[in-house]
């Protein structure tokens, strides 16, 4: 038995005392929040139609009126735009949270994959305008359209990435002659301690947004919409210090106290991006031009551990200082990097097997590092906390960018006595979307 | 007889509450609409022969309260005579016919919570009916002193079926009451909370879908009419789940719950979950 009887009672109940026969939304008398809430919604459009401009803006004096522009105003703000050459997501800037989302195909034809791809361009484009999704929002004898979660709330630069996975190109689509070459089959790292439950998928999403109920709701949205045709793999959230809490915009610390992407390549620096992101016309299959290759890394920190070892070992293990993210032996964050530089006792000031040191290399191979920082509450085998980084990162090639670097870094970095990977998944991500097109478009 | 003049006025006073409460939920719904929506409704097409539809549904509603106060009987007489393999035996197949009907006895009062509450869903006091006499069997292994709860949970079914004889069965009830099945589905028995001393889950499971797809065939031409795509993705989506769970099946029966594996469980989930959602959409043949 379940309580849905009495759910239901208590559901006829307001049905019947709250909205007396009649009393439709047009009737009764707007709050100035109601129509910021509607305006934020799209709500504002669909009932200005219905009623006539006059009839709803005569209610509202110039004041009013003027906060609606401003709230609009500040939407556009909010916005980054689904459509575009490349995906949103990649070199946009990186909203608070992360979540994401792997999962594997139900469906056994291409036309059905094509179908999902359609509905759920259709549905992130509108949930990057923070927009109400589907048009049966007000029928009662149906379940609404859209969930509800997010109505009324900023788009709060909602970016929703996708991308597929090797298992997408077996027998099942007839796609396989599709397969980059470049989507390698992971080889095993030093440090895999890789687990079932947060490895692979067909398809992999990245949902971006500054809020995380947004974010919620755009990757329950998208698993709905996919029910029946594609199912939830794994999902992991992430989070970094909100830009409410660091206005300036500094460089995030992860979860070890450093600042983590002071090296990160400039992702408004088009050039550059053209060079390490986004595969190019000629790099392979011609379907992934303007796409790039999306690493996904959950990797667990011991905590516990790395609270135990002095300030001394903290900061040679990453090759900087803790408290102002400079290279060892500097003093300011985005200082030259001198690799060869001695200390007193003759060795080099920065360690060679420091994570720094290592990623860095010779300079020639670099990624563009998207991470954040995960929680996912504790360990119950061991009681101890469940945390780390949920590494994210976009490369042409991973066969010459992130596999090299990370068999380096697998075998000799001072890092991998505190952390340990846990998940691992690669994804060929498309190539942006023009409005009327869709994800995966250029493969079908 | 003085007790059968009781479960009559007891009968006659619930069969209106209960389409009472039926009438009054549908009716704001034609009320409240906001001008666009209202729209939309008034383009798709009316059902016209819902009185047909909702009388073959009471009818298969009549019949599996038949056949469930019938092998009640059976059960009943089972644990009273102390054959505790005997009821063991008869306890999960009796409860199908209860399960394919759900909604409607929820509807019409306390037969859920009477007839199916598990430990602690109500107070231990008024805990009887089948989980009861469950508990007793497999954690007790006894029939003793559940002679009680037996004639009650007799008398309970055959207030359930005389009352099915005058209900009124709304559209609405129909359309919502197959989701619901399948949110029963969802919520106890994939995970293994409904039966939980003897582990018959996937008896429950089976009779529940049974009864979602009995509304869907009803349905089905009409729902065809309005939306062909919406139609063939539930019936697609109803097959894959019913050759998942026939994979399961054991002799008559099912395989006791224990015998899933996470794997399972998971997959029959997003079957249900697959089906659910399109199922969900059925509303849409109610028009606005």
């Amino acid at each position: 038995m379940s309580s849905n009887g009495k759910e239901r009672d208590k559901q006829r109940e307001q049905n019947q005392t709250s909205s007396p026969p009649g009393d439709s939304v047009l009737e009764k008398p707007l709050s100035r929040r109601d129509m910021l809430r509607l305006a934020g919604t799209g709500g504002a459009g669909l009932l200005l139609g219905a009623a006539g401009v006059g009839g709803i803006m005569g209610a509202f004096n110039r004041a009013a009126t003027a906060t609606v522009e401003t709230a609009t105003a500040s939407k556009a703000a909010d916005t980054i735009e689904f459509y575009g050459e490349h995906q949103a997501g990649i070199v946009t800037p990186a909203p608070d949270f992360l979540l994401f989302a792997a999962f594997d195909l139900t469906v056994s034809s291409k036309e059905e994959v094509r179908k999902l791809f359609q509905a759920w361009t259709k549905a992130s484009a509108a949930l990057a305008k923070g927009q109400l999704l589907g048009d049966s929002n007000d029928r009662l004898n149906l379940p609404p359209s859209d969930t509800g979660e997010a109505a009324g709330l900023s788009p709060s630069r909602t970016t929703i990435t996708f991308g597929v996975g090797a298992t997408f190109f077996d027998a099942r689509f007839g796609l396989s002659a599709q397969r980059p070459a470049a989507l390698v089959d992971m080889p095993a790292f030093g440090g895999d301690e890789l687990q079932e439950q947060w490895t692979g998928g067909d398809i992999g999403v990245q949902v971006n947004a500054d809020d995380m109920q947004v974010a919620f709701h755009a990757i329950r949205s998208l698993a709905r919409i996919a029910r029946g045709k594609a199912v939830l793999r794994w999902t992991q959230e992430g989070f970094q210090r909100t830009g409410k809490a660091d206005p300036a915009g500094a460089t995030p610390r992860n979860l070890m106290g450093f600042k983590d992407g002071t090296g990160n390549p400039d992702a408004k620096n088009t050039a550059k991006m053209n060079d390490i992101v986004w595969v190019q016309q000629g790099d392979g299959e011609p379907w992934m031009a303007g796409g790039t290759y999306m690493v996904a890394r959950r990797i667990r920190i011991r905590v516990e551990v790395w609270d135990r070892s002095t300030l001394g070992d903290q900061e040679a293990t990453f090759g900087r200082h803790r408290d102002s993210g400079a290279p060892l032996g500097g003093s300011k964050e985005f200082e030259a990097v001198d690799l060869k530089k001695n200390g007193e006792n003759g060795k080099p000031l920065i360690p060679v097997n420091s994570h720094m040191a290592l990623a860095r290399g010779d300079g020639s191979i670099e990624i563009l590092r998207r991470g954040y920082s995960y929680s996912s509450g504790m360990d119950h085998r061991t009681g101890q906390l469940d945390a780390g980084l949920m590494f994210v990162c976009f490369n042409r090639d991973p066969r010459k960018q992130f596999i090299p670097m990370q068999q380096k870094l697998g075998q000799s970095d001072r890092l991998n006595e505190y952390i340990v990977h846990t998940g691992s998944a690669m994804f060929a991500c498309f190539p942006g979307v023009q409005p009327g097109g869709y994800i995966g478009e250029t493969l079908f | 007889m003085k007790l059968k003049f009781t479960a009559l006025m007891l009968a006659s006073a619930l069969v209106f509450a209960g389409c009472g409460s039926n009438k009054e939920a549908v009716e704001p719904a034609k009320n409240e609409q906001p001008a666009a929506a209202q729209e939309i409704g008034q383009d798709a097409p009316k059902v016209e022969n819902w009185d047909e539809i909702t009388e073959q549904y009471r009818q298969f509603a009549v019949e599996q309260a038949d056949s469930f106060v019938i092998e009640t009987e059976k059960f009943v007489k089972a644990v009273k005579s102390g054959d505790l393999e005997g009821a063991k035996k008869l306890y999960a197949p009796t409860r199908m016919y209860f399960e394919r009907i759900e909604p409607i006895a929820e509807a019409l009062g306390d037969f859920d919570p009477n007839i199916d509450a598990r430990e602690n869903d109500v107070e231990e006091k008024d805990w009887r009916g089948f989980h009861r006499i469950e508990k007793a069997l497999w954690e007790n292994n006894t029939t003793e002193g559940m002679d009680g709860y037996a004639d009650t949970l007799l008398q309970d079914a055959k207030l359930l079926r005389a009352l099915m004889e005058t209900v009124e069965v709304e559209p609405s009830l129909l359309v919502t009451g197959a989701v619901e099945l399948l949110n029963e589905v969802s919520s106890s028995k994939v995970t293994g909370e409904e039966e939980r001393y003897s582990h018959t889950d996937l008896y429950d499971f089976a009779a529940n879908v049974e009864g979602a797809k009995k509304i869907y065939e009803l349905l089905k031409v009409e729902l065809g009419k309005q939306d062909a795509e919406l139609e063939s993705e539930i019936g697609t989506s109803f097959k894959n789940l019913e050759e998942a769970l026939a994979s399961y099946k054991s002799g008559d029966g099912y395989v006791s719950y224990l015998d899933l594996k996470q794997e399972d469980t998971k997959k029959l989930s997003q079957l249900l979950d697959a089906l659910a959602e399109p199922l969900s959409q059925m509303g849409t043949i109610l028009g606005a």
